[in-house]
């Protein structure tokens, strides 16, 4: 980012960051529409539907890792995030749930 | 005699004294309504009453006087313009001495002013003295809110009608009313309120030393924070209040210099709302003030908005901070100046500029957008500033573009461009010289040709909407400047189909050839024709493909800018040119090159539809030609031309019928009329006498014994005489039906009797309701029958029988029911069963080429759902009687009716049909099946309760359809499951577990569509019942 803060500088505000486009909705393509073409679930489609391992066909393995340089504490979160124990018991967590679900939730 | 007269005297006051007793002693209400019914009929006078309230009104207890008062005054407040001038005077000194009284005695007191203050017969002088007693005695905000409404109504009365004897009392009106309203807290009276001081101040009464004291008195209650009680029945909304509000607090100028300082501090607060008000506040005050008002605060009202606009918390505060540097910079614009004052709009925009234009060449960072839109909020103020602005920005934008060499960089600063010059587009300038892009016009050229060579599309699309937006400019182009636009436009138009450059550049030529018509004609037009024809003679090569496209192109491009009449003068020409050439067998003209010219024919059809003259200039020029070039490709040929019969394709044929009713409907009657004397002659007379090119080896009798060719021809005959306005008389109409009809039962090719049925079907739509309709209608119905009865023409008796239903449930004409039944009774035959489940779907839909209201037929707006109302009852009947081999016929039938229906009409009709939706969703048949989910979708969502009864059976087939080997079944299945989702989680929550599982099977469905809906349903069916949700 330019203009952002520095390493471990004081909290300055980053008033006039680097901004870049957003892509619009994925076009439907006439090969979507087309009964007999299969279409390959790609790194879009990923991204834009399947967020969750519910959304996933069971084919599919699931590795969740943080983006390398983007977080202060990036390897303890790996860490943890790898240790299935620890993930399972997060998601009995009611409250931690509670919250999870309010943001999948799409009627609120 | 004398007697009887004083008795009669004497018992209505004996009336009245009880009526006086029952209401005062007795406090019964119902007595105060029969002594004012009784004092507007004349039984007593008011001075009766008042005589018979005597002791009460004068009663040592406060209570009762309270008592005799509120009679009095409600008498008053219904019979107050029966009162004389000399009563009057006496009940306000009565009244007035009253406000002294005991505090339970004011609200009656306060009731009788108001009846008072609505009296015509008031004689000068009172109301100001009432108002004065009023300022005097009454502590009104230690009243109850009603009574304090009741002041308000009586100052407000008084306003209305004693305008001049109030500006009599000077500010001390005004200062009265200050201390009135001090500290009122109701919403109810705060609009009442809000609006006295609204018209204290626009009807100019005098406000003296007390300018400062009105504006704290109402502007403590800015910003305005109200949220109505739920279920309030006086339904006061916030907005009213801040509407109310605004309007004081911006009504003067002469409140600037306190509401000013106010507005700023309320928009730095961290307050949405308050902003919000704030900054429509200040919008709204620009309306009255001058650069005097502003002077002092520009530079904080600058900051501010700047603030709000880089920091874009909300677009509604960006919206409204936009529009309030627009409605400031306007008034600094308005305001007329001394000639030694220093102009502050000048310095104002410079300080904006300041700001502002260094985050204009960052066109990557965040900033640049929000200075972009506060410039271009302030130069959309005025002529002047825009100017002041562009002048200054421009040459900036320029060299930044310039200074920029990647292409989203370029496009940002391009777009900003664009926006400036869109501003131009507000002011128009006198003198050409005065313009202020005239300077920058060679620079900005060079600029937008560079965008449209970049390779970028998006930067390409800016550079077509800035060239528009040049072009739009009046005399700034030059000639030089066109000849250049012109051929980048022909560059972009050989881009493929589904750029976006492509179609831009396409609609940016139309709109400039409506401008630059003559650039167009000469740079454009011939060169398109050159490509038409190089490509025609450079066969050789065996390029197919690309010349295809590029015939394409150039096919799409003439249509495109056919914008001008005197631009389609010559690409008609063309167009029929080429279409000539390809049947002369020049070139090997494919099907689809043939469509392709056709249909660019009718896009030039369609934009000729706006001008009269255009109209009749295609439609006599492409219509003969076309004919001809039919009627030339149906005549029996010695050796076998595969090329000339391309024309009489169905494809084709479709194509033309096309282009010919686009090209009649608009037609004037008289015009139209011309032309039908032409044409019907030619089908039915073999007259060719009209045609361009008429030597033809045969004879042209479509209707008699000519060849099959000839006979497809009809669907032109179709397309021109079902286009025409319904009041154009078409010639040997008797002879015409009659041979319609004939060759609509024609066994031997279906296009052509399908043809001859719609074209039938399509004038009998149209024809006048009478004996001769009549006579036509039973020909149909005996031709039908006949067909249907046996033999090799049941299908085209059935197709007939189809189209004649379908032309009269259009026009509600009796007959139509009759043949709905005969449809409906064919669901269950054998052999047309499934075609007319089929033509159901037909009998509901639009048609495009004839029975349309754009060709001018009898279409009712409500025919669907009459022809609901009308069937459906039957059509369910005959589904539980027919054998069980053709139910699906009625399902279908059934389904296509429902599936054209708009669904709110739909949705209370739906209930009744449940069952059968139910069993028809175990149909095989596709259709039915995806018209039943469609139904049920939002029955789903309208009506869960009385979905959840059916909850088994609508998962179980649910689950199934999302298996079926239909794409789009597998979708509407997936988005009824999620819709399943309303109905109540316990009805749901057994089946959960089991949905989970079935839904992990379409998550891996093979098309992504597919796969999207079943992502969206089982994560919704994974919420059900969770916490959170």
């Amino acid at each position: 980012m330019v203009g952002g803060s520095g390493m471990g500088g004081g909290l300055l505000e980053n008033a006039n960051p680097l901004i870049y486009e957003r892509s619009g909705e994925r076009p439907v393509t006439a090969g979507e529409e087309d009964e007999q073409v299969p279409d390959s679930i790609d790194a879009r489609e990923i991204f834009d539907i399947l967020k969750l391992l519910r959304s996933l066909p069971q084919r599919f393995k699931m590795d969740v890792h943080i983006t390398p340089g983007t977080h202060a504490s990036e390897h303890a979160v790996n860490k943890q995030l790898a240790d299935k124990e620890r993930v399972a018991a997060a998601l009995e967590n009611t409250h931690l749930l509670e919250v999870v679900n309010q943001c999948l939730s799409a009627r609120s | 005699m004398a007697a009887a007269a004083a008795l009669e005297a004497v018992a209505p006051t004996g009336v009245l004294w009880g009526l006086v007793q029952d209401f005062v002693m007795g406090h019964q209400e119902g007595p105060a309504d029969q002594v004012a019914a009784d004092v507007k009929s004349g039984s007593y006078t008011v001075l009766q009453v008042v005589e018979a309230l005597g002791s009460s009104l004068e009663n040592p207890e406060p209570r009762t006087r309270a008592r005799g008062i509120q009679l009095l005054s409600q008498v008053l407040l219904q019979c107050h313009s029966l009162l004389l001038e000399k009563e009057v005077v006496h009940l306000i000194l009565f009244y007035e001495n009253r406000l002294k009284d005991h505090h339970l005695v004011i609200p009656s007191v306060l009731q009788g002013l108001r009846a008072l203050s609505l009296c015509v017969a008031l004689p000068p002088g009172l109301a100001v003295s009432v108002l004065k007693a009023i300022f005097q005695e009454v502590h009104v905000q230690s009243l109850p809110q009603v009574d304090r409404h009741t002041v308000y109504s009586i100052i407000t009365n008084f306003m209305r009608t004693r305008e001049e004897e109030l500006k009599g009392l000077g500010a001390d009106f005004t200062f009265g009313f200050i201390q009135v309203m001090d500290g009122e807290k109701d919403p109810r009276n705060l609009l009442v309120a809000f609006r006295i001081v609204h018209d204290l101040i626009s009807r100019d009464y005098s406000l003296g030393p007390f300018v400062e004291e009105l504006f704290e008195v109402t502007s403590c209650y800015f910003p305005i924070d109200f949220t109505p009680p739920p279920n309030d029945p006086h339904g006061i909304q916030r907005e009213d209040l801040i509407l109310s509000l605004r309007a004081v607090l911006a009504s003067t100028p002469r409140f600037a210099e306190f509401l000013l300082p106010l507005l700023i501090e309320k928009v730095d607060s961290e307050i949405l709302s308050a902003k919000l008000d704030s900054l429509q506040t200040l919008n709204a005050c620009c309306a009255v003030y001058g650069q005097k008002e502003l002077k002092d605060f520009l530079p904080s009202l600058w900051a501010s908005i700047r603030r709000e606009v880089f920091q874009t918390a909300s677009e509604r505060v960006e919206a409204e901070g936009l529009a309030a540097l627009n409605s400031l910079t306007a008034c600094l614009s308005r305001s007329v100046l001394r000639a030694d004052a220093e102009d502050l709009l000048d310095s104002f925009l410079s300080n904006i500029l300041q700001d502002c234009r260094h985050h204009l060449c960052e066109p990557d960072m965040k900033l640049v957008w929000p200075s972009a839109k506060l410039l271009q909020a302030a130069a959309g103020a005025s002529a002047r500033a825009c100017d002041h602005i562009t002048s200054n920005v421009l040459p900036l934008l320029l060299e930044q573009f310039h200074k920029h060499t990647q292409s989203n960089q370029r496009r940002t600063i391009l777009e900003m461009i664009l926006g400036f010059l869109k501003l131009q587009q507000k002011w128009s300038y006198e003198d050409k010289d005065e313009r202020p892009l005239s300077g920058f016009k060679d620079q900005l050229c060079s600029l937008v040709f560079m965008a449209l060579t970049d390779p970028s599309t998006q930067l390409q699309l800016v550079g077509i909407r800035t060239l528009t937006v040049l072009g739009a400019q009046p005399d700034l182009l030059s000639p030089g400047d066109l000849e250049l636009a012109v051929g980048h436009l022909y560059r972009l138009s050989f881009l493929e189909e589904d750029s976006p450059s492509w179609v831009a550049a396409l609609e940016a030529s139309g709109i400039l050839a409506t401008l630059y018509p003559v650039a167009f004609s000469s740079h454009l037009v011939p060169k398109l024709a050159e490509e038409l024809c190089i490509e025609e003679s450079d066969l050789a090569r065996g390029d197919g493909p690309t010349k295809c496209s590029r015939h394409l192109r150039c096919l799409q491009a003439l249509s495109a800018i056919s914008t001008h009449p005197s631009i389609v003068k010559e690409t008609l020409p063309l167009l029929l040119q080429h279409l000539c050439h390809m049947n002369k067998g020049n070139t090997v003209a494919g099907t689809s090159e043939v469509i392709a010219v056709c249909q660019s024919l009718q896009q030039v059809a369609e934009k000729c539809q706006r001008d009269p003259e255009s109209c009749w200039y295609f439609h006599q020029t492409a219509i003969p030609c076309l004919l001809a070039l039919a009627v030339q490709a149906s005549m029996p040929e010695k050796e076998h031309s595969v090329l000339k019969k391309v024309l009489l394709e169905d494809e084709v044929l479709a194509a033309m019928v096309s282009v010919i009713g686009t090209a009649t409907t608009h037609l004037s009657p008289d015009l139209a009329a011309q032309s039908v004397a032409h044409i019907v002659p030619l089908f039915l007379d073999g007259n060719i006498s009209f045609l361009p090119e008429n030597s033809f080896p045969g004879r042209f009798q479509p209707f008699q014994d000519g060849s099959s060719g000839q006979r497809r021809l009809v669907a032109l005959l179709m397309a021109f005489v079902c286009s025409l306005p319904r009041t154009v008389e078409i010639p040997q109409l008797n002879q015409l039906m009659r041979e319609l009809l004939e060759l609509s039962c024609c066994h031997s090719c279906p296009f052509s009797s399908t043809a001859a049925a719609k074209c039938f079907a399509g004038l009998l739509n149209k024809h006048p309701a009478g004996q001769q309709l009549d006579e036509f209608l039973q020909l149909a119905v005996d031709k039908v029958e006949a067909g249907l009865s046996s033999g090799p023409c049941r299908s085209q008796a059935f197709t007939l029988l189809l189209w004649v239903t379908k032309a009269l449930v259009l026009r509600y004409h009796p007959l139509s029911s009759c043949l709905t039944d005969r449809l409906m009774g064919l669901l269950s035959d054998p052999e047309l069963g499934p075609a007319a489940a089929d033509g159901f779907s037909l009998l509901m839909s639009d048609c495009t080429d004839v029975l349309t209201r754009a060709g001018h037929a009898e279409v009712r707006i409500m025919f669907r759902q009459r022809f609901f109302t009308d069937n459906v009852p039957a059509l369910v009947r005959g589904f539980h009687a027919a054998p069980q081999d053709v139910k699906p016929n009625y399902l279908k039938g059934l389904s296509h009716v429902l599936n054209r229906l708009p669904k709110p009409v739909l949705l209370p009709e739906l209930p009744t049909l449940l069952s059968l939706l139910l069993e028809a969703l175990s149909c095989p048949d596709s259709v039915v099946q995806l018209s039943t989910l469609s139904c049920l979708q939002p029955l789903l969502l309208e009506a869960p309760q009385v979905m959840s009864l059916h909850v088994d059976t609508l998962v179980t087939k649910f689950l199934n359809l999302s298996s079926s080997p239909s794409m789009a079944v597998r979708i509407a299945a997936l988005q009824c499951m999620h819709a399943l989702t309303r109905l109540p989680t316990p009805v749901l929550l057994p089946y959960k577990p089991q949905v989970i599982r079935a839904l992990a099977r379409p998550l891996d469905d093979k098309k992504r569509l597919v796969r999207k809906e079943a992502v969206s349903a089982r994560g919704e069916w994974f919420l059900l019942g969770s916490p959170g949700s």
